[in-house]
């Protein structure tokens, strides 16, 4: 079944409260996905700096700052349960290198300028508590609840997958032809962690927007290469789109004021959001690109 | 009587509307913050009037036998999915397989529904006063589909003996639909229905679709079609 949430402030007025707003949203699509959950939340962007979203696993906070120093001299590191948020002005490529090849106890979920992701096995009333997601504020965030089918329960299997630098994406459904996709992506230089379909469409997603195309376009074309059932929402630095497939078996809501764009897979997960009686209301047409 | 459900738990309420004192005179109630909970007022078999202010999630008044529920909201998936006889009013748009199933009674909605709206029905009226998705009225073998705006891809894929009726636009006919002859007999039957829901539409203004009847004996003639 799986959860899928989504929030874009329009206006500041609800910056700082994003992250309850989010945190409230997984919290009632629990029923949905009961095994795992996770969240992509945007912050404002730090233009010097990289953060790096890290779970631990079952590596200790001060050994990977032991670790970690030897490579890298200016880092500042919070730590949210198992998860880090590394900052540092050390560019991707030579600090994912560094993480997967001398700290291969933890694993990187995602990197960028706003970025901030968690993602862990668990009911997702316990996740989002235990991240402390009401706390953050930011512009956007994404998130996903899930009742696993094709992949193992594992932080590896959760959503949602970064698979470029700010990107994102969460996925309700199922793919068919992921491991024709991996593939072909594989040769193109495309690395991926886990055996998930989700992480395929991101990679895709990714790779198209590295050609040069924008996320609208890049998912219009996912209609025709991702062969399944799925309803996407794809996170940016900017904001973040929706689609769903031309069958459509997979729900989604949209709710929209002045001030906000809500999506979800059910209603109820919006249900707390301020004024969300008087939004309009919609659901979103099968094989149209929604972007915010 | 007044329920709220942010305080009064759904198979509470459900329980109490489900199983009506016959005796008592109380026959209005209403449903406060239905928070897009599911199956609000599923399986209510009395004629008794139900309002919900807000907007709810799947099957709300599912199987419907008698009683009369508007909501003023917007509903989820499978709203009045089989019911079998009485009204249910929408004043928002409703998601995915509105009436799915449905035997009887009457389904009306203000706004749009989306896809497989009226999928297999079975008797039931459905009046969609916007636009209905794609693949709406699919199998669907009795009953009345009237929609004032326009119908997505695939109207009446695969279609039994239902009648389909379309003011606006259709995008496309499903599979053994076609555009059928707007008969006196239809007329007739339409301008009935709208004159037992108090609807001011003339039903000269529809076109009518329905079956073919080449898909649902198998001949081996059509086997290209299947």
């Amino acid at each position: 079944m799986c959860g899928i949430v989504g929030i874009y402030l329009k206006t500041k007025k609800y910056e700082k409260s994003l992250g309850k707003f989010l945190s409230g949203m997984l919290d009632n699509m629990a029923t949905r996905g009961p095994d795992s959950a996770g969240f992509a939340i945007y912050t404002k962007e730090n233009k010097n700096n990289f953060k790096y979203s890290i779970c631990l696993n079952n590596f200790s906070e001060q050994d990977f700052k032991k670790k970690i120093s030897k490579y890298f001299k200016k880092i500042k590191i919070i730590k949210y349960s198992d998860h880090v948020i590394m900052e540092t002005k050390d560019e991707p490529k030579e600090v994912i290198k560094v993480i997967n090849e001398k700290i291969k106890e933890v694993s990187i979920v995602g990197y960028g300028k706003s970025i901030n992701i968690f993602k862990q096995t668990g009911n997702p009333k316990d996740v989002v508590k235990k991240f402390k997601l009401s706390s953050f504020s930011g512009t956007h965030g994404i998130g996903h609840t899930r009742m696993a089918t094709e992949s193992a329960i594992t932080t590896e299997g959760s959503h949602p997958y970064s698979t470029a630098e700010d990107e994102c994406l969460v996925h309700n459904g199922s793919l068919s032809n992921h491991n024709n996709v991996r593939r072909d992506l594989i040769k193109k230089g495309q690395e991926f962690k886990s055996e998930n379909d989700t992480e395929v469409a991101a990679g895709y997603i990714s790779n198209k927007i590295s050609e040069g195309n924008n996320l609208k376009n890049t998912l219009a074309s996912s209609l025709k290469n991702l062969d399944g059932f799925y309803t996407f929402i794809a996170g940016t630095k900017d904001g973040f789109a929706l689609l769903r497939d031309e069958v459509a078996c997979k729900p989604a809501v949209v709710a929209e004021t002045k001030d906000y764009v809500a999506v979800a897979s059910e209603f109820q997960a919006m249900a707390h959001l301020p004024n969300v009686n008087s939004a309009k209301i919609f659901e979103p047409k099968p094989g149209v690109v929604y972007n915010w | 009587m007044n329920f709220d459900l942010s305080k009064k738990k759904l198979t509470d309420i459900n329980k109490y509307l489900q199983n009506i004192d016959r005796k008592s005179n109380v026959r209005k109630f209403k449903i406060e913050n239905p928070s897009g909970h599911h199956a609000i007022c599923a399986g209510l078999k009395d004629d008794i009037d139900v309002t919900i202010n807000g907007h709810t999630g799947y099957y709300c008044a599912g199987m419907n036998q008698k009683a009369s529920v508007t909501v003023h909201g917007n509903v989820g998936t499978g709203v009045a999915e089989n019911m079998m006889s009485g009204n249910v009013f929408v004043k928002g748009n409703a998601s995915q397989s509105a009436g799915a199933t449905g035997h009887g009674g009457n389904l009306v909605i203000d706004g749009d529904a989306s896809s497989r709206c009226g999928i297999s029905m079975k008797g039931i009226n459905i009046i969609v006063k916007g636009s209905v998705g794609h693949m709406s009225a699919f199998m669907a073998q009795k009953g009345n589909l009237i929609i004032f705006g326009d119908a997505d891809e695939d109207l009446g894929d695969s279609i039994y003996e239902a009648k389909i009726f379309v003011k606006g636009k259709v995008k496309s006919l499903g599979a053994d639909c076609v555009e059928k002859k707007m008969d006196d007999k239809s007329i007739n039957e339409l301008r009935k229905i709208f004159k037992d829901l108090n609807i001011s539409e003339n039903p000269k203004n529809f076109k009518r679709y329905g079956s073919a009847r080449k898909l649902y004996n198998f001949k081996i003639d059509n086997a290209g079609a299947y």
